[in-house]
């Protein structure tokens, strides 16, 4: 089968802001990195991230007293104890050293400005005092589930201007970038990775990258649901190819997050900083709810309660009717014009242009949408994935895994750089030391499985499907059956349907003829990878009899230390079967904080000392 | 009674060799809010799976999704049919390669051109993890965002005159990006430095001044501005090396 071969040491998979931080870390050191583009690199949905990053530095009046040590708690309660607590330490350790090197390279982080400044909290407005000492210094703002002002920022474009920072970085070092090639398969002997096989999205043809590393940083899964702020291309690319290698675990997969703010009806997201900043949630009557079922923390409350509460509001009846469903209100007309059109320009432009709603003067609809993916490919604190040698994934893509059941806003954009500096420096540990052997006769095995099934799909061999309906069915079920509030009946309803949909997933066959950058052949061939990740996700729901964090159970309400203090892990062994097989580690192996209260959202919790029952 | 919206899309697949440049025809009921996004994705998945075309964000945020739309280069996923007549012409930015329809590869010509321009933060100072970060005004940081702000959907490249008339000519984009390094303290080149990156007729001098550019950015950046205010610096810099001219060998040329 006649196809090109790149070699190099690191192959990204995904140049995001973590496949790109890790690719840095590589290239300063020395070695050779490839990275791999669904889109050209500037697109990636990283770009998308809105309000900041958070990191301790303590700079700012609101900050004060911050330490990285109150990060790591945050973060801690924000995971409903479901995350890798050595994994927050790391994380919070890094996170004001990652700022500051972010800042070396360019990225203009909004300022202290010293003096009386004004602020709104939960529509009220109060005064502090910036110090003259910390002028000049990179400032933060609020957002939900913190003790402290800790998200910097640059206005809220801040995921954007990171992106590019990064990029002229990789530009820089002269990194190779090559965009549109999407990686359709791991080359592995069942020990080591040595890279995948890949098809060139401009040409359709198959290509091999042989690489002693491989990182897979290709973003979250969002695209499993029907309404999602993810961008088009996070479709679980990346967690498909090491899932089909049988080898590595998915973690958490039920671990999926709802943001509270996605527009009605697009699902565009308009950042947390709206509430951080002051914004208010209002209902039909125009009124505030989150204050009275979140007295301590109101709007600031984390995402997946939040979102809970906007759900459960509108079941009281108390959403605004609209032909696209019922939604609730944002309201930032009190921040003022020039708040708006500086500190949210993004949101003041996505709002007049998308829904024709100016947020000076007007309320901006909004309801949860699908928004992050806590679980994925499942690594150790290295960045290694569990299973396969060479094998790395970082940023949202991974399950290292200091999220949990809840991710806080403003830590995802934080983990790309944080997480992918300590990884690209423990892969550039692993470069130092591989001794690999890249056989060609592995990859030319790779290439000659996906021709067929390129062969297949094009000639109809196995069916007639059509790949679009496939598609929409199965987001379909994701969004009402595994959604905001999950229940065994619906989550059982939801794996048998999603198993009837794989059967079709397998007959698919296409329209058009798949020649060139044809996007039905794209689809085509991940869609039963998609689909596979969606049972993941439903089958990992309705086994975990317990709610934490995101994933909330109607059916069993309390947070259960007892038996769920634990981490999902799928495997796909075999293709021809239809459910993973779920395996549970531990959530954490060192344990610095104890499971508690989180200060919000109320949860009955049983303790990890309770009496087991029959 | 809906508007029924008729599409006329240039057709054209590189790789097919049975296919030849053409316009197709498409018919689309008009429904509430439509974008162009939503149509041109329910076209493909319900009349024609193998039209090709580029989204992302699908919130004017990522650039992907630049096209001519009845005749001026636009974010697709931006516009409101609603804002158009019954009859939308789509075709794809000129100057880029075609990768077929209305697809163009904008990444590899900004990687190219970013690489020409050296488009990064110029420093000898190396990165200490110990020590707090360097001051900067808050509004030099404003400032640098709003140059910052542009997603190189390729609008102000495809909508240039000299760009489409000169494929060596470096466009809006990357002027505004060497305004944006200009502005920024740390980074450390100076005025014949960058006059020696876009101080020539591939750079600042080969801008006729048309501005289409500013006209159809999506992100509305100040391009007018930008592009007098580097002439003036890039000109008045040009005069001083005639009066004081250079060592040889210090003029770099792409």
């Amino acid at each position: 089968m006649e196809h090109e071969t790149f070699y190099t040491d690191l192959l990204c998979v995904g140049a995001g802001l973590a496949g790109e931080r890790v690719a840095i870390a590589a290239a300063s050191a020395g070695f050779d990195a490839i990275l791999l583009s669904l889109v050209p690199a500037r697109r990636s949905h990283s770009c998308a991230a809105e309000g900041g990053m958070q990191a301790a530095l303590g700079n700012c009046a609101m900050g004060e007293g911050d330490s990285p040590d109150v990060h790591f708690a945050d973060t801690v309660k924000g995971s409903d104890w479901g995350c890798d607590q050595e994994c927050a330490r790391i994380f919070a350790d890094t996170a004001p050293v990652a700022v500051r090197e972010a800042a070396n390279w360019g990225m203009p982080w909004n300022r202290v400005v010293a003096g009386k400044a004004k602020y709104w909290k939960g529509g009220e407005e109060f005064e502090a005092e910036e110090k003259k000492d910390k002028h000049g210094l990179i400032t933060a703002r609020a957002f939900g589930g913190t003790a402290k002002w800790r998200t910097c920022y640059t206005a809220d474009g801040t995921g954007h201007t990171l992106l590019y920072t990064l990029d002229n970085k990789v530009t820089q070092l002269g990194v190779r970038v090559h965009d549109r090639v999407e990686a359709v398969s791991l080359i592995h002997d069942g020990e080591n990775c040595t890279g995948c096989v890949a098809r060139d999205l401009k040409t359709g043809k198959l290509r091999v990258y042989l690489a002693k590393a491989t990182l897979i940083a290709t973003g979250g899964y969002g695209r499993l649901y029907s309404e999602t702020t993810n961008t088009v291309i996070n479709d679980g690319g990346g967690h498909i190819i090491a899932l089909d290698t049988g080898l590595v675990p998915f973690g958490n997969p039920e671990a999926v997050q709802f943001h509270p703010t996605g527009v009605v009806p697009t699902n565009i997201l308009v950042t947390e900083g709206c509430r951080g900043d002051g914004g208010t949630l209002l209902d039909v009557d125009e009124k505030r709810f989150m204050n009275i079922y979140e007295p301590a923390k109101a709007e600031l409350a984390s995402r997946d309660v939040v979102s809970r509460w906007m759900m459960y509001h509108i079941a009281q009846g108390k959403g605004v009717p609209s032909p696209y469903g019922d939604h609730l209100w944002l309201d930032i007309r009190h921040l003022g014009a020039k708040h708006i059109t500086t500190k949210l320009r993004e949101v003041y432009d996505l709002c007049r242009h998308f829904l024709g709603v100016n947020p000076i003067n007007q309320l901006i609809p909004v309801r949860p949408a699908q928004h992050y993916s806590m679980g994925g490919v499942r690594t150790n604190s290295n960045g290694a994935a569990y299973g396969l040698k060479g094998l790395f994934s970082c940023g949202e893509s991974a399950c290292w895994d200091m999220h949990g059941f809840n991710r806080l806003g403003g830590n995802s954009l934080a983990e790309t750089i944080v997480a992918g500096r300590h990884v690209g420096l423990k892969v550039v540990e692993f470069l130092e030391g591989a001794e690999v052997i890249l056989k060609s006769s592995l990859a030319d095995q790779g290439v000659a499985a996906m021709a067929k099934r390129i062969d297949r799909l094009v000639n109809r061999t196995d069916g007639t499907e059509n790949v679009y309906a496939i598609k929409d069915a199965m987001q379909l079920v994701m969004m009402e059956k595994v959604g905001i509030f999950r229940n065994g009946t619906d989550l059982q309803a939801a794996v048998d349907t999603l198993r009837e949909i794989y059967v079709k997933a397998k007959k698919i066959g296409l329209r058009s003829s798949g020649i060139g950058a044809n996007p039905e052949l794209a689809l085509a061939l991940k869609m039963p990878g998609m689909v596979r990740l969606a049972i993941c996700v439903a089958y990992g729901a309705l086994m975990r009899t317990e709610s934490r964090g995101c994933h909330a159970r109607d059916d069993y309400q309390a947070r259960n230390d007892r038996d769920w203090l634990n981490r999902t892990l799928a495997y796909w062994r075999d293709l021809d079967a239809d459910l993973p097989d779920l395996q549970y580690e531990p959530s954490t192996k060192v344990m610095y904080m104890p499971p508690g209260d989180r200060g919000y959202g109320k949860t009955e919790i049983i303790p990890m000392d309770a009496p087991k029952e029959d | 009674m809906s508007r029924q919206l008729k599409f006329n899309i240039f057709r054209f697949n590189p790789e097919d060799p049975s296919s030849e440049p053409h316009t197709d025809t498409f018919m689309l009921e008009e429904t509430p809010s439509l974008t162009l996004f939503i149509a041109l994705n329910k076209i493909r998945e319900e009349q024609d799976p193998s039209l090709m075309f580029d989204f992302a964000c699908r919130m004017a945020i990522c650039g992907s999704c630049g096209m001519v739309i009845n005749g001026r280069p636009g974010l697709a996923c931006k516009t409101l049919t609603v804002e158009l007549p019954e009859e939308i012409t789509l075709m794809p930015l000129p100057v880029f390669k075609l990768v077929g329809d209305l697809s163009v590869d904008t990444g590899t010509w900004f990687r190219a051109t970013n690489t020409k321009i050296e488009s990064w933060i110029h420093t000898d100072q190396e990165f200490d993890p110990e020590a707090i970060e360097e001051r900067m005004e808050n509004d030099l940081a404003n400032s640098i965002f709003e140059l910052e702000r542009c997603i190189e959907c390729g609008c102000c490249v495809a909508s240039c005159g000299t760009a489409n008339m000169r494929e060596d000519f470096v466009g809006a984009f990357a002027l505004n990006r060497i305004s944006r390094f200009i502005m920024d303290p740390r980074d450390k080149r100076t005025d014949p430095e960058y006059f020696d990156v876009v101080g020539t007729d591939q750079g600042i001098f080969g801008c006729m001044g048309l501005l289409a550019c500013e006209d159809v950015c999506p992100r509305e950046i100040p391009l007018q501005d930008q592009l007098g205010i580097l002439r003036r610096k890039m000109a008045f810099q040009g005069l001083k090396n005639i009066f004081k001219p250079k060592e040889k060998g210090r003029h770099r040329r792409f």
